[in-house]
């Protein structure tokens, strides 16, 4: 029997005439950290979307545990959290009242205690009665993190989490994802930086013109000639 | 799930507490709304007749294009920083995001008739809510005004030419409420028999449980890309 908590068969995701993603089939265990590299317009960010129920595939099926996304509906998407380029916050909210915002959409038990440990964690707690708009880029990304982690999500999927943050702010992030990556969580990201791809995953996937290029365990994988790699998958051939 | 209701409150509490604290919507919906009812006033001579005959024109003129302003703006704070592709990734039925939306676009437009209403009273000597059923049809066109602009507005909102959009998606619809509401207010007006009253009424009331019940069915699928 398949240990695959995610399971992605045959997906194909068209625009018009375009096709963004072409019978794409992937398996991510539980407690896996899949990266997904690739050019843009490879199809990275539209796989996410599917599989985080934002956007329905034009055809194939995605399965959780075995069943159908379609059957799962709202008990998937509350084991699902998603950190996107974009903040999710409102910029005329503080952090707090943010965060009980999505704690109550989520029906958070005891939500100040989880807020109030969550913004401990990232160091935000003095600032947590500023409005979003007073933030940082640094600090904006963190309080987007954790307004994801809400609601103890054990499935989380990153869109170019690293994109605009400095040295010390991409530090918390790495650190924060390790710690879920403790927890035994499931995360799925996409991003264009290798060195951080390769430190956390235990799963690579390249993608190209919306089909899936390579997918090898990071056991399998000789970190130090990867970047040739990726640019032989990347690059086109003819 | 959640508790559909608790969410609604979610939303709504949410809304209002961004719209309280900038002041956004309500500020340029009453100064528009001001604006307009005192301009139209230099218009009409203080002891017009005329005055009674097109009250009610002016009067909900100023009310739906001051609230077109803020419906956009009150979808803009959703689309920046992703705000609703977040909500609608939280397990709670589309619906109820919509529903919470809808009633604070409707708190917004009622702060904005008690803003008007008193000025408009003063400028054109007129009582609008000179009969308790006014109350009733300031109810009912500030529901129908605010549930499919509340839909419109999330329609339009992706579109690059979203302000020229939403009035041109709304107004048609429209139609009907506009006519209901202005020929209705007339009525009290000029103190004509309120039994006429009593058709626009009904009009208003079937096209607002129509349009409820097209919204639960038909806005899962608007917000689905």
């Amino acid at each position: 029997m398949s240990n695959s908590l995610i399971d992605i068969v045959n997906i194909t995701k068209q625009y018009g005439h375009i096709k963004a993603l072409r019978n794409i089939s992937l398996s991510i265990n539980k407690s896996d950290f899949v990266t997904i590299f690739g050019a843009n317009g490879a199809g990275k960010s539209t796989l996410l979307k599917l599989i985080s129920l934002q956007s329905r595939q034009t055809s194939g099926e995605i399965n959780l545990s075995g069943v159908p996304y379609k059957k799962l509906g709202n008990a998937f998407k509350r084991r699902l959290g998603v950190i996107s380029h974009q903040p999710f916050l409102y910029e005329n909210l503080t952090a707090y009242e943010n965060l009980l915002f999505y704690a109550s959409l989520y029906d958070v038990k005891s939500p100040k205690k989880v807020v109030d440990d969550l913004l401990k964690r990232v160091d935000l707690f003095k600032r947590k009665d500023d409005l979003i708009r007073t933030y940082s880029r640094g600090m904006l990304q963190r309080a987007s993190i954790i307004r994801s982690l809400v609601h103890n999500p054990d499935i989380i999927l990153l869109d170019e989490p690293y994109t605009g943050l400095d040295t010390v702010a991409s530090k918390v992030l790495t650190s924060l994802l390790k710690d879920q990556l403790s927890d035994s969580k499931t995360i799925v990201m996409v991003t264009h930086d290798i060195q951080v791809g390769l430190e956390l995953s235990s799963k690579i996937v390249i993608m190209k013109k919306g089909e899936v290029a390579f997918n090898e365990n990071i056991s399998a994988i000789d970190k130090s000639n990867f970047e040739n790699i990726y640019i032989s998958q990347v690059t086109d051939k003819d | 799930m959640i508790n559909y209701f608790k969410a609604v409150y979610a939303i709504l509490k949410k809304d209002l507490m961004v719209e309280f604290r900038t002041k956004e919507s309500i500020n340029s919906m009453a100064v528009f709304g001001l604006l307009t009812v005192t301009v139209f006033s230099f218009i009409l001579e203080p002891s017009s007749d005329s005055k009674v005959e097109v009250a009610g024109g002016i009067f909900w003129i100023a009310i739906i294009f001051s609230g077109l302003l803020g419906l956009g703006k009150s979808m803009l704070n959703e689309v920046n920083g992703g705000n609703f592709e977040a909500i609608l990734l939280a397990p709670i039925d589309p619906t109820a995001i919509f529903f919470g939306k809808f009633l604070a676009n409707m708190v917004s437009m009622i702060l904005l008739e008690i803003i008007i209403l008193p000025i408009f009273s003063v400028f054109y000597s007129i009582n609008i809510l000179s009969h308790p059923l006014m109350l009733l049809i300031l109810f009912l066109t500030t529901y129908a005004f605010s549930l499919l602009g509340t839909l419109f507005s999330v329609i339009s909102v992706k579109s690059r030419s979203r302000e020229a959009m939403l009035p041109l998606l709304l107004l048609p619809i429209l139609i009907p409420v506009i006519l209901a509401a202005i020929l209705s207010t007339n009525i009290f007006v000029a103190g004509g028999d309120i039994v006429g009253s009593y058709n626009w009424i009904k009009i208003l009331s079937v096209f607002n449980i129509i349009f409820t019940a097209v919204i639960f069915v038909i806005f899962p699928s608007v917000v689905e890309e």
